[in-house]
Order: C-alpha cells, then structure tokens, then sequence
C-alpha cells in the first residue's frame, strides 16, 4: 500500500493502543461483568465492600439495655414500649465514647408527630390518642405532665 | 488494488471491527451460576400501620449522611386523603421527615388544602423507598457502570465511578433517586447494605415503632416476612413499568403511585 494509506493508519492505531493502554491503567482489575451479568451487573466489585464499610449510626434498642437495663424495662411495659429508644434519644454513634452524652428530644414536635389528632380512618393513627394542638396546653412542653416512659396519665 | 481484493480486505476488516473490546471479555458460566442463591433482599410494607411520624425519614438521612435540610431524601412518607365528591389529595411535605402534624394538606402553588373531616372517606399513609426492582430500569440507563445490582438484589451506586449526568435519575419510574448535594453524583437507598450484610435491619425498619416497614430474605422460607409477602395479597409500585419491584405494599389502592 502507499503512503497516504499508511500514514492515517499509523494515527489510528497509535489511538487504539493509546486508549487501550489508558484503559488498562485506568479501570481496576475487578471492574467488569459480575453476577447480574452485563445489564444489571457490569460495575466495580470493590465497591460493594466499601458500601458494606459504611459507618453504622443507629445502634438498635438492645444496645442501649446493654447499659441502661431499668430506663429500657420501664419504657416496654409502658404504651410507650413500641418506640425504639433512639427515635428520642437520637442515634447513638459510638456511644458512649462518642458523643458522651445524647441529646434527647423532649420537644412538644416530637409527640405531635404521632399524637396530632387526624381524621386517617384507613390508618392506625386513628387509633392512637390525638389532641388539638391548637387547644391542648398551648406552650407548654408534652412532658410537663406526661412521662415519656409511662405516657398514661392514671398511672401518674 | 483489484477489486476482488479490496472486497476480501473490507470484509475481514469489517467482521474483525465487529467484534468490539467488550464482547471479548467472555461470561464465564460459573459466574453466572454462582448467584448467590440463598439470599434475595426484599421489602415490606404495611399501610395499615404506618402512622405518618416520619421517624423512618430523619432515621435514614441521619443514618446515610443526607442533609436533613436538603431538600431531597432517600425514603419519604406520602399522606393521601380521598373525599366523598371523588377528589384524592396528597401530600409529603419535606418527605415528611418531621411528621404529619396538620390536618391541612399542602397542595404547593394552590397553598394549604382543608378538607372537613365529614368528607374523607380514606385517609392513609404510603412509605416509598427505592424498590430495589430485579429489572431496574435505572441501572440499565447507566452510561458508565457505576450502578448496579448486587447478587443479592440491592441496586447501588458507586460513588467513585458515577460521572453525575443523572440518566439514572431520569429513568426510575418511581422518582427514588436524586442528585446528592454533598457528595454530587446520584444518590439513592442503599437498603442499608452496610446494615443488612451484617445481620442488621435497615435505619429506617428499626426506628418504625409500629412494624410498618420490614426487611425480608425472600429465598428463605422461614422467614417470615418473606412469608408474609408469598401467601398474603401484597401489590408493588407500578407494575406496569415491567421492572419488578421487590418492595411489596399491603393496603395499596389505585390512587397510590
């Protein structure tokens, strides 16, 4: 062939080798085709562990027994007992080397939450105990009267 | 050159150009066997049961590192309220992750909506998550490979990979994903794998108190959530999309989308 032909072609290969050369360098070894095949699973494998390493926040109930045994006994006998403790007491972290101390969320937003009376007649919320948060002791903070442990006003 | 030539070269080159870099890389069929076949996250959810306290919205942002003030979230709590004239309102306002505590609806440009009380008929919640669908439309989309499914069903992106040009975002019919405004590339429901691959239970399954959400092993049969899901009546998120959703609603009526 003469030379106008291999002159391009020389360019061309030049960029096939170059890229592939990029490529090898560039896209790890364990990127590539895994278990869900080409379509759902063409990805880097090393990335599943690093979402597996992800700091856990939220510790669970049972962790927080693990040292508070009589604030976790009195809490699930009461209505209360469904509540994990952390909804309150925000999530743990590495409680208790850090923080040393949780911020509990004594605030009247709080309650409102589940205990604002809605018209849900195809839900649970119809169920629970409801106020007007317009009427019931505006200002006043829900745990003034009620104990988060043991909501029940007669067992007061 | 004679043309007989030229013909033989051009078809060698154009079967050889044929074969592209990719189908070369050959699917080995142990590979695609070794499916993990023991293990298939699933989810629940029970509409009955959820009370609308948006405990599971600021669980999972605070749990995932997704700003509580952004406005975008990976799991969110929907309020929809039926009249007796036929009308269907809903509402999730900031995903819900401070919890329903107005009667009114919030119905954006037209303002607050009131309905009497008299009038509702129904009136329920609807937890929405990633569906984790075993055909997930957003992983097919993806240009680069940066999302994926895991063997045992989890649809992930890999934040090292994703370029951020938010076909993924695009393209699930469901809306679940966002761009995330710290990290910036496309963000969504992890499941918690970091949670669940260590016998956990997701952030946002713990922190419900009524048992609304729950997470399921849908190959095993003792499971019983997942046994819950095979014998009861359970519905998924538009169906009609073909995506095969793995996150399975009790109560769900044709309203819900």
């Amino acid at each position: 062939m003469k030379k106008h032909v291999w002159r391009p072609l020389f360019v061309v290969i030049a960029l096939v080798v170059g890229i592939l050369l990029f490529r090898a360098f560039y896209v790890p070894a364990d990127f590539g085709i895994q278990e869900r095949g080409y379509t759902f699973g063409y990805h880097r494998l090393g990335n599943e562990q690093e979402w597996k390493n992800f700091p856990e926040k939220y510790k669970g109930s049972a962790y927080c027994a693990d040292c508070h045994e009589e604030n976790s006994a009195s809490l699930v006998k009461s209505g209360h007992g469904v509540i994990p403790c952390e909804d309150c007491h925000g999530a743990a972290f590495n409680h208790p080397e850090s923080p040393e101390k949780l911020t509990i969320d004594r605030s009247r937003d709080l309650c409102m939450r589940c205990h604002v009376q809605l018209t849900m007649p195809s839900s649970q919320r119809n169920d629970l105990p409801g106020i007007d948060p317009q009427e019931h002791n505006v200002g006043m903070e829900c745990a003034d009267c009620h104990n988060p442990h043991n909501p029940s006003l007669e067992d007061m | 050159m004679k043309r007989r030539e030229f013909m033989k070269s051009a078809a060698v080159f154009v079967s050889g150009a044929a074969v592209s870099v990719s189908a070369l890389e050959l699917l080995d069929p142990r590979e695609v066997l070794a499916k993990n076949p023991d293990l298939r996250w699933g989810f629940l959810v029970d509409t009955h049961k959820c009370v609308g306290c948006g405990m599971c919205v600021k669980a999972c942002k605070i749990e995932n590192d997704v700003p509580l003030e952004a406005n975008v979230t990976r799991t969110w709590v929907e309020r929809y309220v039926m009249t007796k004239q036929g009308e269907v309102f809903k509402d999730s306002p900031d995903g819900a992750q401070h919890g329903y505590t107005t009667k009114r609806i919030d119905q954006n440009h037209s303002g607050m909506k009131d309905v009497a009380d008299e009038d509702i008929t129904q009136a329920f919640f609807v937890p929405k998550l990633c569906n984790h669908c075993e055909l997930a439309a957003c992983v097919q989309v993806c240009p680069v490979g940066a999302t994926y499914s895991t063997a045992d069903g989890v649809v992930l992106v890999d934040r090292k990979w994703c370029i951020g040009c938010g076909y993924c975002i695009m393209g699930c019919p469901y809306g679940v994903r966002f761009f995330h405004p710290v990290v910036h590339t496309a963000d969504k429901c992890t499941l918690c794998y970091h949670r669940i691959s260590k016998g956990g239970n997701t952030a946002c399954a713990q922190a419900c108190p009524f048992g609304a959400r729950k997470l399921a092993n849908l190959r095993d049969p003792n499971d019983p959530v997942a046994k819950i899901i095979l014998t009861q009546r359970v519905g998924v998120l538009r169906p009609e999309y073909g995506t095969k959703p793995q996150c399975y609603y009790i109560g769900l009526n044709e309203e819900v989308r």
